[in-house]
C-alpha cells in the first residue's frame, strides 16, 4: 500500500512542483499588476535568481536557507535602478522597456563564459523539497492577503484605479509602485532559485520571453483582481495539459499541439465570458442565477 | 496669509491659460473664485495641487514655496482638493474612499499589520471610524459600503468631499462641487463648507453657482481669460463693470 503511494507520489511530484512554482511565480506578476503596472521583467529577475543561487551553490559552501536568501535579494536589489527610471513610464512603452531588461539579462547570461553561456549549468544538486516551494507560496500569499487591507494596501488600490488622485491624497505613487516591483523581483528570484534545485539546471533559455507570457497567463486566467487568483490560474493551467495528456493518448491525439490550442482556448474563452478571472466564477453564477430568480417571480 | 498666489503664470503652447494671477487666501475664509467657462478656474486648482507647474510666478502656502514640489508632497502640507470630473476610486467603497484620503493621517507601521498585532486592527477600525463621521457629515452614512461607482451624481460629489477632508487640510480646494445637485443639496453643501470654515481650515471654491458663490464666500475673486479682473467681498465683486462685462458680454 505504502509503496503504490510512493509510487503515486514520484510520478506525480514534479506536477506538484510546478504547480507551486507557478503560483510564485504568477504571484511576482500580481504584485505589479496589483498597482496598476504591467512589467515583464520577470523572467529576468528569476535569471538573476537561479544563477546566483547556482552560482554560490557551486562556489560556496553556504546552506540552502542563505543561497535562497541571496538569491531573492539580488534581483530585489537589481530592481530599484531599474525601477527608478522605467517606472516613469506608462501601459505599454512600461511593457517594452520591461521586456528589454528580461532580455539583456538573458542575453548576457548567453555570453557569459563564466557561466558556461548558452548551456548555463546542469547538475545543480536538487536541494528543493517540495513543502519549501509550498512554505513560498504560503509565505508570499500571507503578505499579500495582509498587505490587502493595510494602509498600504489602500493606496496600491487608489494609485491602481486613479494615479493623479491618490498623488493629491498624498500618496507617493512613484514609492508604492517601486516597492511592488522590488516584491515582485523577490518572488521572481526566490522562484528562480528553488526551480534550478530543483530541476538540476540553469540555462538561459530557462527564461526567455515566453516564460513570462506564461506567468501573465496565469495572472490574467487566475484573475489579477484577487490576490490568490494568479495562484489558482497556474494551478489550473499547469494541470490542465497533465489531464488533457492521458485524455489525448486514449483519443490517440499528440500531446504536444493539442496543448497549445487549449492554452489558448482557455484564455480566450477566459478573457470573453469571465474577464476577471477564475476567481471571479462564483460571484457570476451568483449573480447569475440571482437575475433569473425575480424572472421567475413574474411568471409565478 | 495662509495660501498666497504671486503672478502666477501657465500657458499651454501659445494659449495664456492662466496669466500672472495673484490671489491670497486667509486662514478660515472661504475664498471663491469664479469666472466665465474657460476662464482658467480649474487650471489655477492644478496650478495649487501640483498636478501642474507654473511656468512662472510662485505659490505659497505659510510663506513657503510649493509650486515646485510634487502633488504628494503638498497634500502633506495640508492642501487637498476634489474635481470637476469626479475623481474617486470608483471599485472601492465610499467608506474605503476616505480611508484612502485619510493616508497622510494614519499612523499604521506596515509590520505591524503584517504580524497581526491588535494595535493594528485597533487603528484599521478607528480609520474606518472616522471615514463613517465624515460620511454623516455629507449626509451619507448609509451609503457607506456601496461602491462609489455606483453612486449617484450628487452623491459621489460628496464622497470626494469627505475624502478630501479626511487629510485634515490647511486648504480644502473644491472645484464645482454642487454641479448637478438640487437646490436641497446645494444648500446642505454651503452649509458644509461654512462649518469647515468655522473650524479653522480654509476654502478656496470654484463654482458656477451664483447663489452659492455669494452666500457662501468671503471674498471672490474672478477670473477672464486666465486674469485677475476683480478681487474683494461678493457684494463689491457683483457691481463690478468688469465683472458684469465678462458674464454678459460687455461691449468695449
Amino acid at each position: 500500500m505504502t509503496a503504490a503511494l510512493e509510487d503515486l507520489w514520484l510520478t506525480y511530484q514534479s506536477t506538484v512542483a510546478f504547480v507551486g512554482l507557478n503560483g510564485l511565480l504568477a504571484l511576482s506578476v500580481y504584485a505589479t499588476l496589483s498597482c496598476g503596472q504591467l512589467s515583464l521583467a520577470q523572467a529576468g529577475f528569476m535569471a538573476l535568481g537561479g544563477y546566483t543561487a547556482a552560482i554560490l551553490t557551486f562556489h560556496s559552501g553556504l546552506p540552502f536557507a542563505l543561497v535562497l536568501l541571496a538569491a531573492t535579494l539580488v534581483p530585489s536589489l537589481a530592481a530599484v535602478p531599474l525601477g527608478f527610471p522605467v517606472l516613469r513610464l506608462k501601459g505599454v512603452f512600461l511593457a517594452i522597456a520591461t521586456i528589454g531588461f528580461g532580455e539583456v539579462v538573458r542575453i548576457v547570461f548567453v555570453n557569459l563564459e563564466f557561466t558556461n553561456g548558452a548551456l548555463g549549468y546542469t547538475g545543480v544538486p536538487q536541494r528543493t523539497r517540495v513543502w519549501m516551494i509550498y512554505a513560498a507560496l504560503a509565505g508570499a500569499l500571507f503578505l499579500l492577503w495582509r498587505l490587502r487591507r493595510s494602509r498600504a494596501g489602500y493606496a496600491l488600490e487608489a494609485i491602481r484605479e486613479d494615479e493623479p488622485a491618490a498623488r493629491t491624497m498624498g500618496i507617493h505613487a512613484n514609492a508604492y509602485k517601486l516597492s511592488m516591483v522590488v516584491l515582485g523581483a523577490a518572488l521572481a528570484g526566490l522562484a528562480g532559485a528553488l526551480e534550478a534545485h530543483f530541476t538540476f539546471m540553469v540555462a538561459p533559455s530557462t527564461y526567455s520571453f515566453a516564460r513570462v507570457v506564461d506567468m501573465l497567463v496565469y495572472a490574467v486566467v487566475g484573475g489579477a483582481g484577487a490576490f490568490h487568483g494568479p495562484v489558482l490560474g497556474a494551478a489550473f493551467l499547469t494541470l490542465l495539459p497533465e489531464v488533457l495528456r492521458e485524455v489525448g493518448s486514449r483519443v490517440g491525439l499528440q500531446p504536444g499541439p493539442l496543448r497549445l490550442f487549449v492554452n489558448g482556448l482557455v484564455l480566450l474563452l477566459v478573457i470573453l465570458f469571465l474577464p476577471n478571472g477564475i476567481v471571479s466564477l462564483p460571484q457570476r453564477l451568483r449573480e447569475r442565477r440571482e437575475a433569473r430568480r425575480p424572472g421567475a417571480a413574474r411568471a409565478g | 496669509m495662509l495660501l498666497e498666489l504671486d503672478e502666477v503664470e501657465r500657458a499651454f503652447g501659445g494659449v495664456r491659460a492662466v496669466d500672472e494671477a495673484s490671489l491670497q487666501v486667509a486662514r478660515g475664509e472661504v475664498h471663491g473664485l469664479i469666472g466665465p467657462n474657460g476662464a482658467g478656474k480649474t487650471t489655477l486648482l492644478n496650478l495649487v495641487s501640483g498636478l501642474l507647474r507654473p511656468s512662472g510666478g510662485a505659490v505659497r502656502l505659510d510663506g513657503r514655496r510649493i509650486d515646485r514640489l510634487p502633488p504628494h508632497r503638498i497634500a502633506a502640507l495640508g492642501v487637498t482638493r476634489t474635481y470637476q470630473n469626479i475623481r474617486l476610486f470608483g471599485g472601492l467603497s465610499a467608506a474605503d474612499n476616505v480611508v484612502v484620503g485619510a493616508h497622510l493621517r494614519r499612523d499604521a507601521p506596515l509590520w505591524r499589520w503584517m504580524l497581526m498585532l491588535p494595535s493594528a486592527g485597533a487603528e484599521q477600525r478607528q480609520a474606518r471610524a472616522r471615514a463613517l463621521d465624515l460620511l454623516r457629515r455629507v449626509g451619507l452614512e448609509a451609503r457607506a459600503d456601496e461602491k462609489a461607482q455606483n453612486l449617484s451624481y450628487g452623491e459621489q460629489r460628496r464622497v470626494e468631499i469627505a475624502r478630501a477632508l479626511a487629510s485634515e487640510p490647511r486648504v480644502l480646494l473644491l472645484d464645482e462641487p454642487t454641479a448637478g445637485m438640487n437646490p436641497a443639496e446645494v444648500a446642505s453643501i454651503a452649509a458644509l463648507i461654512r462649518g469647515v470654515a468655522a473650524a479653522g481650515q480654509s476654502v478656496l471654491l470654484v463654482e458656477h453657482n451664483v447663489k452659492l458663490v455669494m452666500a457662501a464666500c468671503d471674498r471672490i475673486t474672478v477670473l477672464n481669460f486666465g486674469r485677475v479682473i476683480a478681487d474683494g467681498p461678493p457684494a463689491q465683486v457683483a457691481r463690478d463693470p468688469a465683472v458684469i462685462a465678462a458674464y454678459l458680454g460687455g461691449e468695449r
